[in-house]
């Protein structure tokens, strides 16, 4: 039984004028229906880029991928690498769907929401302008919009950010695809507006049985809704694993900086947060070895001084536990604080 | 937005009122005396204040403003008894230089600047935004580069260069048309074949040193709309490039375009000078320049003055108006 | 008894907003602050938290009269500062000072770094001891950078170290208040405990007093003393840290809590959740009454008619509620 999408190997990468940036490197994993990955990472780690290959949606002309992306679809598995545009651009919108960071500019100033999200749905259906305004107030009462049958008429300027987005996730869910592809969409929203996003996201998630992409550098929000998680750095997996393995069992110094370095509201004990020194590497010029030993404060405590000249895999420490990091089991434990 | 337009129509009409007076009050400033210029060399006093008289110029300046304004709406009567003219309403005035009422003078010019500056405006258009289009879909190719020449030639050769050497190298050179015929006016409705001859090279005069800006200008608004969000969303959906284009970049980035091009039609309505100089058309332009440069025929220059800065005027409400119409953020609510 | 350093009372700053065409009156007023109350002592962090168009980067502005207040009262160090012209608050600026949300727009690009922090000397028209030159590179040694690097522009710097220039512009002439504006939002998360410790390093070493403006509450919670829940305008909730975070007593501050993601999968699953319907009013048009009752589950006509004060509810916690939450245990 093959998940709904398989990623393996995938490597890309871009020229710049400062020289190639190797965007993300080697990244393997799969999502099935009814499941959350979340994406963890920071600026330069390379989240997004392994979804927009996937979606077809990276610059065709200048961007040098390999690897493979499978979607199992029903007609039959097809690799979204690979295959000429013209067949990936007919998935995007009906099997797979991606929702991205700003809700406020992501909408066609000039066109009513009806008109956008109808036109969705015609890409796909047969029907002409009227039916497809039924099918944007279904998809606008589904996603929560009061007074549907009014607001589909207005204009995107109209809605507030929380509404737009609740409009986005309407139009990418409009032809029911099979997988979601979410890049930080809570990130530009007020808290309590991203806690109704989110609880949006799980409530479609179950009504459509969908592969659920959730790409954002918040670990609050990945602990709210991620079935399992990839941590990156620097382009690359870092730690792959099941959520609950992630967060109380890290096997990654930088997933356990992480840990440390985030203020949490509910510790009240005026502890000192533990930062990660230094900055995240610039993806032209990786370093040789591992990519994250600059800031590892755990690095000297591996002998040989392997972390400086031989880049780690993504090994299996645990049952579908993957870390990428050549401390032991004992070591980690102890950088962990005792855990 | 009822309220919208007449708030603006009666804005229009205050603007139009103060431009208008402002015309009177710069030319009651100057040192020109105007009755002086009405009759060339074999002129005596008496003929020039009696002339002074008819044209009104003996009142003061707000009374003069007065009966301008009134014969706008009713006529107005030059002189008394035997040496009476009248010139029906809308009446702008009497030139005694050229011995007609001006308003005539006017209808007869108009339809050249109109067939100049219709015709020009259609081909910059579509020569400009094409080419812009072009330029920005295959950005930094040749397609660009080569269209970055044309923006260049047009937008530093002066029409009074480019038209002459139309002339004289293209349009005569190769016999397209001849000297006697230059600027001949043959009504669109009866000789379109003629009305096309006479005008086709002042077209194309024009329509070189406009289009280069348009076309810059659509290339930028192109490449920057392509960039924006909602292009990458069209991508997401599943359009493909040539809709994206066609039904979101485009209506992004030509809107702007319109308010541009409104304006820049409008003051070409005013008449086209130098264009209409080089080609020997007897339109708006040449009637205004040759007021003011041979004549100092203050009536004609006043109301081509006016009828400028009208069409200028009333093209901003329309075209604020057609704007509010594509981009729905700037309606009033 | 110590003399609070700031002390508002009653600040409000509405901003006209105009409506209409060429012919029509200005109409309409955005309320951004609407009635806030504030004191921070020496040494103290007052959190100042809610979600936009709260006003609550508005207050931090219009404290260090960078906007001039409507109504209300502004002490700084006992004095009343609130009409002074710019050029009397010239001096005083020495005193208060800011740090900024977005370290790429907030540092001149065509500055260095030594001519961005050497202004704040340059304008007060103060020589350090020891020399301006020595004087920059010791501020950027403490903030954690590079004194040799005194010579370059933001743009080399990475967006951590850009806001590390802001804070040593900021402390440069040894301030007693400092209004840091979501210093730490635009950052990487893992950059973020960078300067969040350095701030904490600062406020010890210097004594300084910070008015922490931002709008997740995680950092909030870590870095302040007390804490101020805002809402359309006005206060909801003042409170210890402690006390408003185990006991919040405004509907408004719970619901804003429960709404906080925790990096804890089990607790994160486990937590009620109380979500808000509706949108955030827009500050042209606030609600009648309790800002907060559209959107407040137990609203009742009360809410909708009677603004409710801001009381005090036990030591150290006041609340403008007029059904307050049940005090926790």
């Amino acid at each position: 039984m093959s998940a709904f999408l398989e990623v393996k190997n995938l490597n890309v990468s871009f020229p710049t004028e400062d020289g190639l940036v190797q965007a993300s490197n080697d990244i393997s994993f799969s999502v099935d229906r009814g499941e959350t990955l979340a994406v963890v990472g920071e600026s330069g780690s390379g989240k997004s880029v392994t979804s927009l290959a996937v979606m077809g949606l990276h610059n065709r002309k200048s961007t040098n991928i390999s690897g493979s992306a499978f979607l199992n679809l029903e007609s039959g598995p097809i690799d979204v690498i690979s295959a000429p545009e013209e067949q990936v651009r007919r998935l995007r919108g009906k099997s797979m769907s991606m929702i991205f960071q700003d809700p406020m500019s992501a909408l066609h100033p000039y066109y009513s929401i009806g008109d956008q999200l109808s036109e969705a749905w015609r890409l796909y259906n047969d029907g002409d302008k009227k039916a497809g305004f039924k099918r944007a107030t279904e998809m606008l009462e589904l996603v929560g919009i009061p007074d549907a049958s009014k607001r589909v008429k207005e204009f995107p300027h109209q809605f507030s950010g929380g509404m737009r987005q609740r409009v986005m996730i309407a139009m990418a869910l409009i032809n029911n695809p099979a997988l979601l592809i979410a890049d930080e969409p809570t990130t530009a929203l007020d808290v309590t507006v991203q806690s109704q996003i989110l609880q949006l996201l799980k409530d479609m998630q179950k009504e459509f049985n969908m592969a659920v992409i959730l790409i954002t550098h918040d670990l609050g929000v990945v602990a709210e809704v991620a079935d399992r998680v990839n941590v990156m750095y620097a382009g690359k997996i870092v730690e792959q694993g099941v959520a609950d393995g992630i967060y109380y069992h890290a096997d990654h110094p930088y997933t356990i900086g992480l840990l440390n370095s985030i203020p949490r509201v509910d510790q009240l004990d005026g502890k000192r947060l533990i930062a990660i020194p230094g900055q995240p590497p610039s993806l032209i010029n990786l370093p040789q070895g591992c990519s994250f030993r600059s800031r590892c404060t755990f690095a000297d405590q591996v002998a040989g001084n392997l972390c400086a000249t031989v880049a780690p895999t993504l090994d299996e420490k645990d049952s579908a536990h993957f870390s990428r990091c050549h401390l032991t089991e004992k070591q980690l434990v102890a950088a962990r604080g005792g855990k | 937005m009822l309220k919208y337009l007449v708030k603006r129509i009666s804005a229009t009409i205050v603007v139009l009122t103060l431009i208008s007076m402002s015309v009177f009050l710069i030319f009651d400033v100057l040192p020109m005396d105007p009755a002086r210029l009405t009759c060339g060399k074999s002129c005596s006093p008496a003929i020039v204040e009696g002339n002074r008289h008819r044209l009104g110029l003996d009142v003061p300046v707000q009374v003069q403003y007065g009966r301008w304004v009134k014969g706008l709406f009713v006529g107005r009567t030059y002189g008394e008894g035997q040496a009476e003219i009248v010139c029906s309403a809308p009446a702008f005035g009497y030139s005694f230089n050229r011995h007609e009422c001006v308003t005539d003078l006017l209808k007869a010019a108009f339809p050249i600047t109109l067939s100049l500056a219709l015709g020009s405006f259609v081909l910059w258009l579509l020569v400009g935004v094409s080419l812009g289009i072009v330029a920005a879909r295959f950005k930094n190719r040749w397609p660009d580069r080569l269209s970055n020449v044309f923006v260049l030639v047009g937008t530093s050769l002066p029409t009074f260069i480019s038209g002459i050497l139309i002339l004289l190298f293209v349009a005569l050179k190769f016999g397209f048309i001849n000297a006697i015929d230059l600027g001949k006016w043959h009504s669109p409705f009866t000789d379109p074949i003629g009305w096309l001859n006479t005008f086709i090279f002042p077209w194309i005069t024009l329509a070189l040193a406009y289009a280069a800006t348009y076309t810059r200008f659509t290339r930028s608004n192109v490449i920057e709309t392509s960039s924006e969000d909602y292009i990458r969303t069209a991508r997401a959906k599943g359009l493909s490039e040539k809709a994206i284009l066609r039904k979101h970049t485009l209506r992004a980035a030509l809107a702007p375009i319109v308010t541009i091009a409104g304006l820049d039609f409008a003051g070409l309505l005013g008449g086209a000078i130098i264009t209409e100089g080089i080609f020997n058309l007897p339109g708006l332009g040449r009637l205004s320049i040759r007021a003011v440069l041979n004549d100092y025929d203050l009536p004609v220059i006043v109301a081509t003055t006016m009828l400028a800065a009208t069409f200028v005027v009333v093209m901003n409400l329309v075209v604020d108006i057609l704007y509010a119409y594509i981009d729905p953020r700037v309606r009033v609510a | 008894m110590t003399q609070p350093i700031l002390k508002i009372t009653g600040l409000k700053k509405h901003f006209p907003v105009s409506t209409g065409g060429v012919f029509s009156k200005g109409k309409g007023v955005v309320k951004a602050v609407d009635g806030v109350d504030l004191e921070i002592f020496p040494g103290q962090t007052i959190g100042l938290v809610g979600e936009s168009g709260c006003g609550k980067t508005t207050v931090g502005r219009t404290v260090l009269k960078l906007y001039e207040p409507t109504a209300g009262t502004i002490e700084f160090n006992g004095e009343d500062i609130t009409k002074l012209t710019p050029k009397q608050m010239k001096p005083r600026r020495s005193q208060m000072q800011m740090i900024f949300q977005d370290p790429f727009a907030s540092l001149n690009p065509r500055q260095t770094v030594g001519t961005l922090i050497g202004n704040t000397f340059d304008i007060q028209g103060i020589t350090p001891e020891g020399g301006k030159t020595e004087e920059i590179q010791r501020l950027m040694k403490r903030v954690g950078l590079n004194p040799e690097h005194i010579n370059r522009y933001p743009h080399e710097f990475s967006g951590g170290q850009r806001q590390r220039i802001g804070v040593a512009r900021a402390i440069a002439l040894k301030p007693k208040l400092i209004v840091a504006d979501e210093p730490v939002s635009a950052l990487d998360v893992s950059i973020q405990a960078q300067v969040v410790n350095l701030l904490e390093d600062l406020q010890e070493e210097f004594n300084l007093s910070y008015l922490f403006v931002a709008h997740d509450l995680s950092v909030v919670q870590h870095i302040s003393d007390r804490v101020v829940v805002m809402y359309l305008g006005k206060v909801m909730e003042d409170a210890d840290k402690k006390d408003l975070f185990l006991n919040p007593r405004h509907p408004y501050t719970r619901a804003l809590l429960s709404a906080v993601p925790v990096p804890d999968p089990k607790i994160g699953r486990a937590r009620e959740r109380i979500i808000l319907q509706g949108d955030l009013p827009s500050p042209v048009n606030p609600p009648a009454g309790c800002v907060f009752n559209t959107r407040c589950w137990k609203a009742q006509d009360k809410c909708r008619t009677e603004v409710p004060e801001l009381v005090q509810i036990s030591a150290g916690h006041k609340l403008a509620c007029h059904f307050p939450e049940p005090a926790s245990a």
